[in-house]
């Protein structure tokens, strides 16, 4: 597992996903859109059950709220689609990931950045970069080269199985 | 000015020669009297001298000299073209090619080894070589004495003479034909100036005429051809056309020179045309040397790439014109459509290459095989005009290699087995190409001894591959020689190695989008047919819709649309075929392939695509019409999606996927069969 060993502070972009506060690293993020319509892939995982036309290139489109075991819900008149680029086996990949809202860009201190917990956690370890803290509020800084890897792989066991209860 | 390295220039041009050398020398082993082999071979030879010296490449002058001298003993005669000869210059290519890629690493004493063989075959007592003529561009103006058709002259036979020798450039004076009445049907009147560039001496060109020389007017002279941008005036004045003063007095008047000169009745119209033609073919014997550039891959791939959203955005201007009541939209609109179907189909064209240039390498190798392997063996090629996309045939060349290695190494027997069982001495192996469809067909065949079935069977049913004394149809059984590691040396002796470098064809050929097929005659043979798609850029497409989706099928693989009628459809919930004039094609429904929860349209259609001289119907909603498709392949998150090789943009922008034809129809054709088999 991979854990949060630096010591500068971290520039991610904060977004919603079932009313929970999650960040993926603002160096990822290549654009945000407003929903398009998507074009389903017959026979894909659920979690990458589409593709979509950014600017003139298909990219797949993966919706992380069931991959987090989550339940998949219609749009809102808040849903994005966050365009983010990561490394899947070695290739850099253009990935379209769906928001419930997108927040903002904003900066973890360093200080306000802890390791993954082994225990106590909701969501399986390794999706997990690390811990942040706003305020009152946690935010978990996805790993999303993680996130998406085993994404096209059958996968069943998407929740974390030894944490029983919600984070609270 | 920034282009490429000098000395990459010469190791690509260097690269070239030899590879035209190569397949010269193998030529020539055929038929060793051919002079304009000899002297392709010796040119080569020369060109790699002179150009190595003056890029600093001094061991491959010097070396290529002495290949060069000990050749041009063959072309003049001296000495014959041998087989020994042949292999020793083959050799010496080889050694030429070292010296130039990685001269650190390559011994002279090789060099001198092959040199001192050379030299063995070399004619002693003969003169020091003389240096090929260069091509030299000659200004032949002749007319033929007036009786000369009653004589029985032809001039057209002695234009063509002309052309022979050379690129002729003719112009006809007809500066003396005299009015209707007065011309006599047995009379030449003609006059013919021909600039023509040779290597053949002013003798050779005077020869053409010896019949006629005495009565006629004959003017041959030499032009200087480095001077091709030589001015009509001084073309004019050379000719004596025309006095240089009135070039000059004409010039003053800055204005076409050769219509003032006419203006001022210092020359005829015919003069004027025939000193142009003079003119243009100068400029285009100098031009040939620049008629091709080199262009880096990537721009190429770049060009394709812009040309490939040009045709998204074109066709999405076509659907918001068809929408319009503007006429000049419309019209604007189809203007735009025409063009950019022509640039596509010009790139396209650009990235085109003749697989005859990926034919010559196995030449070599079949007849270094040959020699090592003790076995006699004849290559045929054909289809070498066939066009393909480049990066398809670089892509070939490993395959190809594996093949013709595996057809020579096991599918031909010994010349002893061969002579034993009654076939001819010497083996073939056939090489081809050719196009069907939107694909190109690509066979490799041999006359050997074909795949033996039995022990594949058994060696399968040894791994785990098949059920034993299961029955396994030859398609399949012959696919399984392309599973890693299906076949070693040890376990099989008599097909030791078919397969080893098989999976990596199969990846290959698998990686291009195209297909393999084994077709094999025991006793008689093997022939392997690979299946390639023309380009992997651009396509046409037919656009269909199931459920809410839609898709695009290759209209290379569309055989026809025909509708599924009600009847048909009832009765085929159990077994899916239809009967096409009296052939049973199984079908597929896309709807419950595709897990579509909207209904079905009443009207269903059916597509019939083929693949492999195999059919199947794929059942839609709808037909949509056609669509050019620019193939964008699917990420790795969708690597494990089957059913689609790649995927598009429509006219309104969403995306849509493409079929993959070749899986379908084997998936189809394999349920049936499963069908049939529990009745």
């Amino acid at each position: 597992m991979r854990t949060w060993s630096g010591n500068r502070s971290l520039e991610v972009l904060t977004l919603d996903l079932e009313g929970e506060i999650f960040a993926i690293e603002a160096e990822q993020v290549r654009e945000i859109l407003d929903l398009v319509p998507i074009t389903e892939v017959p026979g894909s995982q659920p979690f990458v059950k589409g593709l979509i036309n950014v600017r003139g290139r298909v990219v797949p489109f993966a919706d992380p709220r069931l991959r987090f075991g989550m339940e998949e819900r219609p749009p809102t008149i808040d849903t994005r689609i966050v365009v983010i680029e990561v490394e899947l086996d070695g290739d850099p990949t253009t990935v379209g990931i769906r928001a419930d809202k997108v927040y903002e860009v904003t900066e973890l201190a360093a200080a306000a950045l802890e390791e993954t917990p082994k225990i106590g956690m909701r969501w399986r370890p390794e999706f997990i970069r690390c811990i942040g803290k706003r305020g009152p509020d946690f935010v978990v800084v996805l790993d999303m080269g993680r996130v998406l890897s085993s994404g096209g792989r059958a996968d069943t066991s998407l929740i974390w199985q030894s944490a029983p209860e919600r984070r609270g | 000015m920034t282009g490429p390295h000098p000395t990459l220039v010469f190791r690509q041009e260097a690269a070239e020669l030899l590879e035209h050398l190569e397949a010269d020398l193998l030529d020539l082993e055929g038929v060793p009297d051919c002079q304009e082999l000899i002297d392709g071979i010796f040119r080569a030879l020369h060109t790699i001298k002179g150009s190595g010296a003056m890029y600093g490449f001094e061991r491959v002058a010097a070396f290529t000299h002495h290949v060069e001298t000990a050749f041009d003993a063959v072309r003049q005669g001296r000495a014959d073209a041998t087989p020994a000869l042949i292999a020793v210059t083959l050799a010496a290519r080889d050694h030429i090619r070292g010296l130039i890629e990685h001269p650190d690493s390559i011994d002279d004493a090789v060099g001198t080894a092959i040199l001192a063989r050379l030299g063995t075959m070399q004619d002693k007592s003969a003169p020091p070589p003389a240096t090929a003529p260069p091509a030299r561009t000659w200004r032949v103006r002749f007319r033929l004495p007036q009786d000369a058709m009653a004589t029985g002259t032809n001039p057209v036979l002695l234009l063509d003479d002309l052309r022979t020798l050379g690129t002729a450039t003719v112009v006809a004076r007809t500066d003396l034909i005299p009015p209707l009445e007065e011309i006599s049907p047995t009379e030449c009147y003609l006059g013919w100036d021909v600039v023509l560039s040779t290597e053949a001496p002013k003798s050779t060109i005077e020869e053409v005429f010896l019949f006629v020389r005495d009565e006629m007017e004959l003017d041959i002279e030499p032009i200087d051809p480095l001077d091709a941008d030589k001015r009509l005036g001084e073309i004019l004045v050379e000719r004596a056309d025309v006095s240089k003063k009135a070039v000059d007095a004409a010039l003053a008047k800055q204005e076409r020179l050769g219509k003032l000169l006419i203006g001022a009745g210092e020359l005829s119209q015919e003069k004027l045309t025939s000193a142009l033609a003079e003119q243009k073919h100068l400029r285009a014997e100098v031009r040939q040397d620049a008629g091709s550039i080199r262009v880096p891959a990537e721009r190429l791939d770049e060009l394709v790439d812009r040309v490939g959203e040009l045709v998204i955005a074109q066709s999405r201007l076509k659907q918001v014109a068809h929408a319009s009541r503007d006429v000049q939209v419309k019209s604007i609109a189809e203007e735009i459509e025409r063009l950019a179907r022509e640039l596509q189909d010009t790139t396209m064209g650009v990235r085109m290459v003749q697989i005859g240039s990926l034919f010559g390498r196995f030449r070599r190798l079949v007849h270094d095989l040959a020699q090592e392997l003790g076995k006699s063996i004849a290559l045929s090629t054909f289809g070498e005009e066939t066009e393909i996309d480049k990066t398809v045939i670089e892509r070939l060349n490993d395959p190809l290699i594996h093949l013709i290695r595996n057809a020579i190494d096991h599918g031909l027997e010994t010349d002893a087995r061969r002579a034993e069982i009654g076939k001819p001495l010497q083996g073939l192996i056939r090489l081809g190409a050719r196009h069907a469809g939107g694909e190109v067909l690509i066979s490799i065949s041999d006359d050997g001894h074909g795949l033996d079935r039995a022990r594949i069977q058994s060696r399968a049913e040894e791994q785990g591959l098949i059920e034993r004394g299961a029955n396994v149809s030859d398609h399949e059984l012959f696919q399984l020689i392309f599973q890693p590691g299906f076949s070693t040396a040890d376990a099989v002796t008599k097909l030791s190695g078919r397969g080893v470098g098989m999976d990596v064809v199969k990846r290959t050929i698998d990686a291009l989008r195209g297909t393999i097929d084994i077709a094999s005659n025991e006793g008689r043979g093997t022939e392997v047919t690979l299946r390639l798609p023309l380009t992997l850029a651009i396509i046409d497409g037919l656009l269909v819709r199931v459920g809410r989706g839609r898709y695009v099928i290759p209209l290379a693989a569309v055989e026809e649309c025909v509708e599924l009628s009600s009847e048909e459809d009832a009765r085929s919930r159990g077994r899916s075929f239809l009967n096409i004039r009296g052939d049973l094609v199984p079908f597929l429904r896309l709807r419950e392939l595709f897990n579509t929860s909207t209904p079905a349209d009443r009207y269903q259609k059916v597509v019939i695509v083929s693949s492999s001289e195999l059919r199947v119907g794929l059942v839609v909603d709808q037909v949509i019409g056609d669509h050019q498709t620019v193939i964008k392949s699917l990420s790795k998150l969708h690597a494990d999606v089957a059913n689609f090789s790649g995927a598009t943009i429509l006219g309104d922008g969403t995306v849509a996927l493409i079929l993959d034809v070749a899986h379908l129809v084997e998936f189809g054709q394999v349920r049936e069969e499963r069908l049939k088999a529990a009745g």
